[in-house]
């Protein structure tokens, strides 16, 4: 009896102690879909990007995961646009069927088009990660949500900052070159570009424009080097900013400043590391992070102790996944119109951009904005606007010789 | 139109960046156009090369040109051991087998790349990367002077290996009668590598001559595949000559079309020019007739 008595007691222990964890029902995981390059011709960004997607999930799961949903834990699902948009639209059905609860996509713009088109046939809650294009928020998409600047803004706010440098130097540059890849982000930058810098007083001298991948740049900094402007402007991806940039310095072009917009490579740590003569005093006006935000400076840390790289494609990632995982937090629910409508009437400001709380018209954050940078002494500094700026703009360029 | 200034200089860099597609395409036309292989792993083969070039600077210090007595070498082992290991055996003697099997060994090569050297991209930077040549007015930077004369002696290398060398009559004879090769006592599975071999091993001169002016990523061979294929049927198949008359060719084409049709429009002429020479000359520019 005593043995059965005890045997018992202990059962009775043990379903008030122990087998509660395991009996009860674990809060089902919260799936994102991420979609991105990670191989093909644009790979590395697609790569940096999932990165810093599954870098906001850990830290959302390890700080007790969706608390709303009894602490459910994200769950990343993993698709390869391999930079086509119609493999983004392709990978956006698998995740639906596979009952992904929002995605966030797709690095490109062209991709992120697709992908965010896909996802409105099953109202699935989509975040636009790096994408510029206006045209995806233009569309009166109601699922489709972007925490970061698109490009008319970044090209408006190009030409403001470009145009209160120059004239803090005493308007010493007159014409510009826009150099740019054939892809809808660097096509939409350039013509952007060529009808606002008039307006400032910069004569356009001429808009090149090249396919991805280009093998050589010689010949168009020779057609450069001929038109002698003062300011160019590249709009590229990184491999090919890599071989333009060097490009400059071999056939020793001289130029007022070199002022990228949207730069693949000014706003880089890696080229900075990798190239300090070339890309010294290289201008952007980029994505980028507060360098006075504590929160920014520990999430740099904390990447940088991953062995990653942190570029901007880490950081907006980052956020789009911490943006969804907010609205669903806020929502409570993993249904869809929650989301949306959570997503919708965000004001969500842990993110350390110089943005301000999140504020949202038609899907876009309208407090989004770029930042000036330059490489200087080999480091990236916000040189525009003041509030967030680490140094003073150095501009016409010192000559490197 | 373009400033004529800027004319000369553009054409000497055509003909320097020729030089480098050219040492691309003459290990290419070794295997494709004397052997038939059609190698769709050409590009991840140079990738392999670009990257152990790139290894061997950043871990150990070697100057990519002193690479030369390495990675070719290392390359040649490659090569020989992917054709005899792989390609013939999963072939059995059937062309689209061939075909299949370059294709599957390319997107292999270009995943194991990408799961052990991650989508960077990574760049080496040497005393002379910047270093240029003062040429007719035009600044020709000094790895592009380096690698037009590389593809020279390279060129000329081979043409001595397959007049001169028992190997290269064994090649060539292979090439033309392979029953008849094997009835006079070649050893036609160790030719057949031994060609591969030195193929691929030609890509390891082009990565030790390319490298100091380029990058590399595991993606990176897909923007040279296409154009070596049309210079190796442009100059004319199996034809080392050819091969750089057809680099040069699609080296200035493209500089000339870059400048009087736009950057982006100027490659339609590589292709314009390919099927022009297609049409009045079907065995390519320097090709003998079947």
């Amino acid at each position: 009896m005593r043995r059965r008595e005890f045997l018992a007691t202990g059962v009775a222990a043990l379903g008030v102690t122990g087998f509660p964890a395991v009996l009860r029902a674990q809060p089902a995981p919260v799936k994102i879909g991420l979609i991105h390059p990670v191989t093909g011709f644009i790979a590395f960004s697609g790569t940096q990007s999932r990165a810093g997607a599954q870098m906001a999930i850990e830290e959302i799961n390890a700080a007790g995961g969706i608390k709303s949903l009894g602490g459910a834990m994200l769950e990343a699902v993993l698709g390869d646009s391999q930079g086509k948009p119609e493999l983004g639209a392709a990978e956006v059905t698998k995740m639906v069927e596979a009952g992904v609860h929002g995605i966030v996509a797709g690095y490109s713009s062209a991709i992120s088009l697709a992908t965010s088109q896909e996802a409105a046939k099953t109202n699935t809650p989509h975040v636009v990660d790096v994408g510029v294009a206006d045209d995806i928020m233009n569309r009166g998409l109601t699922n489709t949500f972007r925490f970061a600047p698109g490009y008319s803004k970044i090209a408006s706010a190009a030409v403001a900052n470009l145009d209160t440098i120059n004239k803090a130097a005493g308007s010493p540059a007159k014409t510009a070159l826009v150099v740019h890849e054939e892809s809808l982000f660097g096509t939409g930058s350039a013509k952007l570009l060529s009808v606002e810098l008039p307006k400032i007083g910069i004569e356009v001298v001429d808009v090149i424009k090249h396919a991805n991948p280009t093998r050589d740049f010689t010949n168009i900094v020779l057609q450069i080097k001929s038109k002698k402007p003062d300011i160019i402007i590249p709009a590229n991806y990184y491999n090919e900013y890599i071989l333009f940039a060097r490009t400059l310095q071999q056939q020793k072009v001289e130029a007022k400043a070199i002022y990228s917009v949207l730069g693949g490579a000014a706003s880089n740590y890696q080229f900075v590391k990798e190239f300090p003569d070339v890309a010294d005093q290289i201008m952007d006006c980029n994505h980028w992070f507060n360098p006075k935000s504590e929160l920014a400076l520990a999430r740099k840390k904390a990447a940088e102790a991953k062995g990653l790289v942190y570029t901007y494609e880490v950081f907006l990632t980052y956020n789009a996944v911490a943006y969804l995982a907010d609205a669903i937090e806020r929502a409570g629910s993993t249904d869809k119109e929650k989301v949306i409508a959570a997503l919708a009437d965000s004001t969500w400001d842990q993110h350390g951009m110089p943005y301000g709380a999140t504020k949202v018209e038609n899907g876009q954050n309208i407090g989004a904005k770029p930042v000036n940078t330059q490489i200087l002494n080999n480091d990236i500094e916000v040189i525009y606007p003041a509030e967030f700026a680490s140094a003073e703009a150095v501009f016409p360029m010192k000559s490197n010789a | 139109m373009p400033d004529l200034a800027i004319v000369v200089p553009s054409l000497l860099n055509g003909i320097t960046t020729g030089a480098l597609y050219a040492l691309v395409a003459l290990g290419l036309t070794l295997i494709y156009g004397v052997l038939h292989i059609i190698n769709f792993a050409h590009g991840a083969l140079l990738m392999i090369g670009l990257y152990a070039v790139y290894f061997l600077n950043v871990q150990f210090g070697v100057d990519p040109y002193a690479a030369l007595l390495i990675v070719p070498p290392l390359m040649f082992a490659i090569g020989y051991a992917l054709q005899r290991g792989i390609i013939t055996r999963s072939s059995h003697g059937r062309d689209e087998n061939i075909l299949l099997a370059t294709l599957g060994l390319s997107i292999v090569i270009e995943n194991l790349a990408l799961y052990f050297f991650k989508s960077d991209t990574r760049i080496i930077d040497t005393p002379y990367s910047f270093e240029t040549v003062e040429v007719l007015g035009a600044f020709l930077p000094l790895p592009k002077v380096i690698a037009f004369f590389g593809a020279l002696a390279t060129a000329a290398l081979f043409w001595l290996v397959m007049a001169r060398t028992d190997l290269g009559k064994a090649i060539r004879a292979l090439a033309k009668e392979r029953k008849g090769a094997a009835l006079v006592g070649i050893d036609t599975e160790h030719v057949y590598a031994m060609s591969f071999g030195l193929g691929i091993a030609c890509l390891g001169v082009a990565a030790c001559l390319l490298l100091p002016s380029y990058y590399v990523t595991p993606q990176v061979g897909h923007g040279f595949i296409l154009i070596a294929f049309t210079i190796v049927v442009l100059g004319g198949m199996g034809s080392f000559v050819g091969a750089l008359l057809g680099g040069f060719t699609i080296g200035i084409v493209e500089a000339m079309g870059g400048l009087f049709l736009g950057e982006s429009l100027g490659q339609i002429g590589i292709f314009l020019i390919f099927i022009l020479v297609l049409i009045f000359r079907p065995a390519g520019l320097l090709g003998h007739k079947a």
